[in-house]
C-alpha cells in the first residue's frame, strides 16, 4: 500500500464504520460518537505532541481534562454574589496566603545555607503559614458553601462566553503541567509517569472535595451552550425549521437534535483542524527540527549545547495546554461538570490506546486513532453482550454461568481495549499511520 | 609449530556498521602471558571481546585448546574454561566481596571452597575484606576482586581488558606481581594493557594492534628492543 | 491519667492502623521495586496485579467456606492465600511469556516497557471485573478483635477505647514472615544471590554464566506472591475493590521512590514513611490535644492538616519532595 493511498483508505474505513452505524442506530447515536471522537482526538493531539514528539511518557491526561471542565465553569457561571459578599475574598486571601506560604518556603530552601537550621526554619514557616491559611480560608469556605447549598452554594465563576473557556482550559492545564515539568523533567522517564499520575488523581480530588470552587460531587449543571449551537427547544419553536424538518421527513424532535449536534461536530472540527495545522506548522519549523533533533539523539544534542530538559518542559506544557483545551470542550458539550465521572480507564488510558494505534509521531493519525477507538468503545459494549448471547446460547435459562457471562459483557471493553494497545505495540508499534 | 592454546585466528568484524578489526590474530600459549598494546582506538579491547565472542565475526575463528569455538556464546566459553574481567562494571558492587566470588562460581555445582580459598591466598586482603560491599573497596581492591571473581571458575585461560586502569603506580606493580603469580600457576593470560612498558616487560609475547590489525609481534623483550616500536609506541 | 488517654488514644488512631497500612505498603512497594530492579520498568499493573491476586484468593475462600472449611478464629482467606499467590503466579509468567519477554529480546528502552505494562494493566483491569466484578467485597471472617474497645476500658479504667483488629495482627505478622522470607532468600539462596547480582550488573551476571530468564522467572513469582499477600492483607483490613487497588499505585510507587527504587530494604522503610504520613496528616488531632494541653490552649478546630480525601496529596508531595531533594531516595536506589 503506498504511503498516499493509506490515509485515504483508512479514514475511509472508518467513515464507513460511523456511516454504518447511522445505518443501524440512526444518525442521532451516530453524532453522539462523533463528537466524542473528535474531542478524544483532540486529547490524543496533545499526547501525541509529548509522546511522539519527545517521547514523554504521561499518564495524567484525566487530570489535565479535568482542569478544563474546571475551566467551563470559571469562566462561563455567572458570579454568584451572595457566596462572595458571605466569604468571597476570604476564600482568595487564603489561598493567596497558601500560595505565598509554599513560594516562601521554595525561597527560603534556595538562600539559606543548608544544614539543620535551614530545615527548622522552613518548618516553622510553613506550620504558621498553614496555620494562618486555615484560620482565613476554612471560615470564609463554610461561610461560602452555606449559601444556598441545594442551588449553588459556591462562588460561581465569570459569567463570560463559554467559548472563552477553551483557551482558559488550556491555560489552566498549562500551569499545572509546569509544576509537574519543573519537578519530574530530566529525571529517569518512570518518574514523569509517577508524577502524572499523582497530579491527576489530585485534581479529582479537589474537583470532588472543593465545593466553595465547583460544588464538588453536586456537580455543577446548565453550562450555557458555546455561540453558534442553538438549543433544541428553540428550534421546535421555530417555524421555519419545522417545515424544513417535515420536508426531510424527520420528527422535529431528532432533527434538532441533530442539528445542535452537527453544530457542535463543526466546531470541534474547527478547533482540531486549527491545532493540527499549528502542530505541523510548528514541526516544520527551526522549532520543531530541534525537537526532532532532541529526540532522535538526546545525548548529542545536549553536547551541542541544547537545553534538553528545557525543551521537553516546552512541549510538555504545550501538550498538556491542548488537553485542557479539550477538556473544556468536553465539558461544553456534556453542559455539566461532573466530577465524580472522571476514571483514569477513561480519560487516560483510553487516551494512550487511541494515540499509539492512531501512530506516534503522526498527527492525522490521532485523529483516526480517536474517531476509530472512541467507536469501538462504544460499540465493543453491545457486541460483546451479543458474543455472550451467542456463546450462552446453548446455556440453560438462569444458569450462573449464562447470567455471569452476560453481565461480564460490559466490562469486555477494557479487555478488548488492552488487547488491542498490546497486539498494536507488539506487531505494528508505528501505529496505522507511521509518521512521516 | 603447535598449534597455540588459544588463538583468534585473522579476525575480521564490528559491532554493526564498518569493520574494526582487520585480520587481527593473538595467541597465547599454555602459562604464558600474552600482552596487546596500540594507541588509542587501534581495537584492543575490541580484539579482546573478539576472542571472547562478544562481537560476531565477519572472517577468521578461535580456537581453544584446539577446538574451534567460533560460535560459541560468551557463556559457554566461561563453561569450556575462559575467564574474562572487563574494563570496567567488572564487580557487583552492592554485593560482599565473597558474594562476588561465589557469583563467579556460580556455573559450577561443586564444592568451591577450595578455589575461594586460594583467591584469598592470592590476594589476602580481600580475604580481611570480605563482608565488605565490593563497592565500597578502593581501585585497586576492587580490581582484585574482579580478577578473583573471574578466577573462581578455575579457567585455563584469563582474559585481561585494562587491569589496571586507574590505579596508582604502587598497586600497579603490584597487580602485575599478581598476573605472574596467576601465570605461574598454569593459567594462561591475555591481557590488554596502557601501561605498554610495564606490561612488555612481563609479557612473553607481545601484540601491537594499529587500526585493527597485527603491526608487531614478538617476544616481550624483543619488542621492547626494537627501536621502531619504542619510538612509536613506548615514548623513546 | 490524660497522659495515658493521649497516648491510648494516638496508639488506636496513628499508631496501629499506620503500621498495618505501612505494612501493606511496604509489601506492595517490594513487588514494584523488585520488577524495578531485575526488569528495569516501574510496572504499572502492579496495582491490578495485587488486585487479581485478592480476587482469586476471595473466590478461593468462598469456596472453603462453602465446602464448610474455615481458620478457626483466623480469617479462611490466609488458607486460600496460597492458592491466590499459585494463580498470580500463573498469571504473571503467562504475561512474561506472551508480552514482555518479547521485548527484553528486543532490549526496548525502559518507557516502552511503561507503556507495555500500561496495556497490560487495562487487560487485568478487564479480567478482574470479569471474574469478581467492580462491587466492595468484604471477606474476613473469624474473631473480629484481638483487643475490644468495651474490654479494654473495663480492664484498665481508661476513659480512651484502644481497639486492636484481627486483621491488623495479622497484617503485621504475616508481613513480618513475608520480609523475613523475602530477605533470607535474597541473601542466602545460590537463586537469591544471582538475583541480587543480576540486578546490580546485568553484564556482568551473564558474563558469570546466570541464566538471565530463571532469574526474570523467579522474580516474577515473589512479585506475584508479594503482590497477593498484600492485595489480601489490605482487603482484610479494609475492603476489597478492585478500583482501590489500582488507585493504591500511587502510595506504593511514592514508598518505592523515597526508599530508593530497586533497594528492597529502601521500599520497607518507603511504606512506612508514606503511610504514617498519610495517617497523621489526615488524623483529627484534637482528641490528643485536648488530653495533653491545658484547658486555655484547648484547640477549637479538629486539628486536622488535611482531609482524608486527600490523602493522595500527602504521597505526592513526599513524593515531589524526594524528586527535587534526592531522586535516588533514602536509601540509595539505582538510578536516577
Amino acid at each position: 500500500m503506498s504511503a498516499r493511498l493509506r490515509p485515504v483508505l483508512l479514514f475511509g474505513a472508518v467513515a464507513l464504520l460511523y456511516l454504518a452505524t447511522a445505518y443501524v442506530y440512526g444518525w442521532n447515536l451516530t453524532l453522539a460518537i462523533v463528537n466524542m471522537g473528535l474531542i478524544g482526538a483532540i486529547m490524543a493531539l496533545g499526547v501525541n505532541m509529548q509522546w511522539g514528539y519527545a517521547g514523554l511518557f504521561n499518564i495524567g491526561i484525566m487530570g489535565f481534562v479535568a482542569l478544563g471542565g474546571l475551566a467551563a465553569v470559571l469562566i462561563s457561571i455567572p458570579p454568584v454574589p451572595e457566596a462572595w459578599a458571605a466569604g468571597g475574598m476570604g476564600v482568595v486571601l487564603g489561598l493567596l496566603i497558601g500560595a505565598a506560604t509554599i513560594a516562601g518556603a521554595v525561597l527560603l530552601w534556595k538562600k539559606l545555607p543548608p544544614g539543620k537550621l535551614r530545615g527548622l526554619i522552613i518548618v516553622i514557616f510553613l506550620v504558621a503559614g498553614f496555620w494562618l491559611y486555615g484560620k482565613i480560608f476554612s471560615p470564609a469556605v463554610s461561610a461560602v458553601e452555606a449559601v444556598n447549598p441545594a442551588g449553588t452554594g459556591f462562588l460561581g465563576g465569570l459569567g463570560l462566553p463559554v467559548l472563552f473557556a477553551w483557551p482558559a482550559g488550556g491555560l489552566l492545564a498549562a500551569g499545572a503541567a509546569w509544576i509537574i515539568g519543573k519537578t519530574a523533567l530530566g529525571l529517569r522517564s518512570d518518574y514523569l509517569a509517577i508524577a502524572t499520575l499523582g497530579i491527576s488523581e489530585i485534581i479529582i480530588a479537589i474537583l470532588k472535595n472543593e465545593d466553595w470552587l465547583n460544588r464538588g460531587v453536586k456537580n455543577v449543571i446548565g453550562i450555557p451552550r458555546p455561540w453558534p449551537v442553538p438549543y433544541e427547544v428553540q428550534l421546535q419553536q421555530d417555524q421555519g425549521f419545522l417545515a424544513w424538518a417535515a420536508d426531510w421527513g424527520a420528527s422535529a424532535a431528532t432533527a434538532s437534535s441533530i442539528i445542535v449536534k452537527l453544530s457542535y461536530a463543526g466546531l470541534f472540527l474547527m478547533v482540531l483542524l486549527i491545532l493540527i495545522t499549528l502542530v505541523e506548522l510548528s514541526w516544520r519549523s527551526p522549532w520543531g527540527r530541534m525537537m526532532r533533533a532532541i529526540r532522535d539523539n538526546e545525548v548529542s544534542a545536549a553536547a551541542m549545547g541544547k537545553d534538553v530538559t528545557r525543551r521537553h518542559l516546552q512541549i510538555f506544557v504545550l501538550g498538556s495546554a491542548v488537553v485542557g483545551v479539550a477538556g473544556a470542550m468536553m465539558t461544553t458539550l456534556d453542559g455539566q461538570l461532573t466530577p465524580g465521572s472522571y476514571q483514569p480507564l477513561r480519560f487516560t488510558f483510553l487516551i494512550w490506546v487511541m494515540v499509539i494505534v492512531g501512530g506516534s509521531g503522526n498527527n492525522w493519525g490521532s485523529l483516526l486513532g480517536g474517531m476509530l477507538i472512541w467507536w469501538l468503545w462504544i460499540m465493543v459494549e453491545p457486541m460483546g453482550l451479543w458474543l455472550m448471547q451467542l456463546i450462552t446460547s446453548g446455556m440453560a435459562e438462569g444458569y450462573w454461568l449464562k447470567k455471569h457471562l452476560i453481565e461480564s459483557a460490559a466490562h469486555m471493553r477494557m479487555l478488548t481495549m488492552g488487547v488491542i494497545l498490546l497486539l498494536v505495540l507488539r506487531f505494528s508499534p508505528r501505529g496505522l499511520l507511521p509518521e512521516k | 609449530m603447535a598449534e597455540p592454546f588459544l588463538i583468534g585466528e585473522t579476525m575480521t568484524g564490528g559491532y554493526g556498521g564498518a569493520d574494526i578489526l582487520h585480520g587481527c590474530t593473538l595467541a597465547v600459549e599454555r602459562g604464558e602471558i600474552a600482552v596487546i598494546v596500540g594507541p588509542n582506538g587501534a581495537g584492543k579491547s575490541t580484539a579482546m571481546k573478539a576472542v571472547f565472542g562478544m562481537l560476531k565475526l565477519r572472517a577468521g575463528r578461535v580456537r581453544f585448546d584446539g577446538e574451534d569455538i567460533t560460535a560459541l556464546s560468551p557463556q559457554d566459553r566461561v563453561v569450556r574454561g575462559m575467564g574474562f574481567v572487563p574494563q570496567t562494571q567488572n564487580i557487583f558492587t552492592s554485593m560482599s566481596v565473597e558474594e562476588n566470588l561465589e557469583m563467579g562460581a556460580f556455573i559450577r555445582r561443586d564444592d568451591f571452597r577450595d578455589t575461594m580459598a586460594q583467591v584469598y591466598d592470592l590476594f589476602p586482603i580481600l580475604k580481611e575484606k570480605r563482608n565488605q560491599p565490593a563497592g565500597e573497596l578502593s581501585g585497586g581492591q576492587r580490581q582484585q576482586v574482579a580478577v578473583g571473581r573471574a578466577l573462581m571458575t578455575r579457567p585455563k585461560v584469563l582474559m585481561l581488558d585494562e587491569p589496571t586502569a586507574g590505579v596508582s603506580p604502587i598497586v600497579m606493580d603490584e597487580l602485575f606481581d599478581r598476573i605472574i603469580e596467576i601465570a605461574r600457576s598454569g593459567i594462561s593470560i591475555l591481557m590488554v594493557e596502557q601501561n605498554a612498558r610495564q606490561a612488555l616487560e612481563i609479557a612473553d609475547k607481545g601484540y601491537v594492534l594499529v587500526q585493527g590489525a597485527n603491526r608487531f609481534t614478538d617476544t616481550g623483550k624483543a619488542l621492547m628492543a626494537d627501536p621502531e616500536v619504542r619510538r612509536s609506541f613506548l615514548g623513546g | 491519667m490524660d497522659i495515658l488517654n493521649a497516648i491510648v488514644a494516638l496508639l488506636n488512631f496513628v499508631v496501629i492502623p499506620g503500621a498495618a497500612y505501612g505494612a501493606q505498603l511496604a509489601l506492595g512497594a517490594l513487588g514494584v521495586t523488585l520488577v524495578y530492579g531485575i526488569l528495569r520498568f516501574s510496572n504499572f499493573a502492579h496495582g491490578d496485579t495485587m488486585a487479581f491476586g485478592t480476587a482469586a484468593t476471595i473466590l478461593v475462600t468462598w469456596g472453603l467456606t462453602a465446602l464448610g472449611i474455615t481458620f478457626g478464629p483466623l480469617p479462611t482467606a490466609l488458607l486460600a492465600l496460597p492458592f491466590g499467590i499459585a494463580a498470580t503466579i500463573a498469571l504473571l509468567l503467562g504475561t512474561d511469556r506472551l508480552v514482555y519477554r518479547f521485548y527484553r529480546r528486543v532490549k526496548a528502552a525502559p518507557v516502552i516497557f511503561v507503556m507495555v505494562s500500561m496495556g497490560i494493566m487495562f487487560v487485568m483491569n478487564g479480567l478482574n471485573r470479569f471474574i469478581i466484578g467492580v462491587g466492595d467485597i468484604n471477606f474476613v471472617d473469624g474473631e473480629r478483635f484481638l483487643i475490644t474497645a468495651r474490654g479494654f476500658r473495663e480492664a484498665t479504667g481508661l476513659a480512651e477505647p484502644l481497639a486492636l483488629r484481627m486483621t491488623q495482627v495479622i497484617t503485621l505478622v504475616t508481613a513480618a514472615i513475608a520480609v523475613a522470607l523475602l530477605f533470607w532468600f535474597l541473601n542466602r539462596t545460590r537463586t537469591g544471590k544471582s538475583m541480587r547480582a543480576f540486578s546490580d550488573n546485568e553484564d556482568l551476571a551473564l558474563l558469570s554464566g546466570i541464566n538471565p530468564d530463571h532469574v526474570v522467572r523467579v522474580t516474577w513469582m515473589i512479585v506475584a506472591a508479594l503482590a497477593t499477600t498484600a492485595g489480601v492483607l489490605y482487603g482484610l483490613d479494609k475492603s476489597f475493590k478492585a478500583f482501590t487497588y489500582f488507585q493504591l499505585l500511587l502510595p506504593i510507587f511514592a514508598s518505592a521512590v523515597v526508599g530508593g527504587l530497586g533497594n528492597p530494604l529502601g521500599a520497607i522503610a518507603g511504606g512506612f514513611v508514606i503511610a504514617f504520613s498519610e495517617v497523621t496528616v489526615t488524623y483529627a488531632w484534637k482528641k490528643v490535644a485536648t488530653y495533653v494541653l491545658p484547658e486555655s490552649l484547648a484547640p477549637e478546630g479538629l486539628m486536622q492538616l488535611m482531609g482524608t480525601d486527600y490523602k493522595f496529596a500527602v504521597s505526592f508531595a513526599i513524593l515531589v519532595v524526594v524528586l527535587l531533594i534526592k531522586p535516588t531516595g533514602i536509601f540509595k536506589g539505582k538510578s536516577v
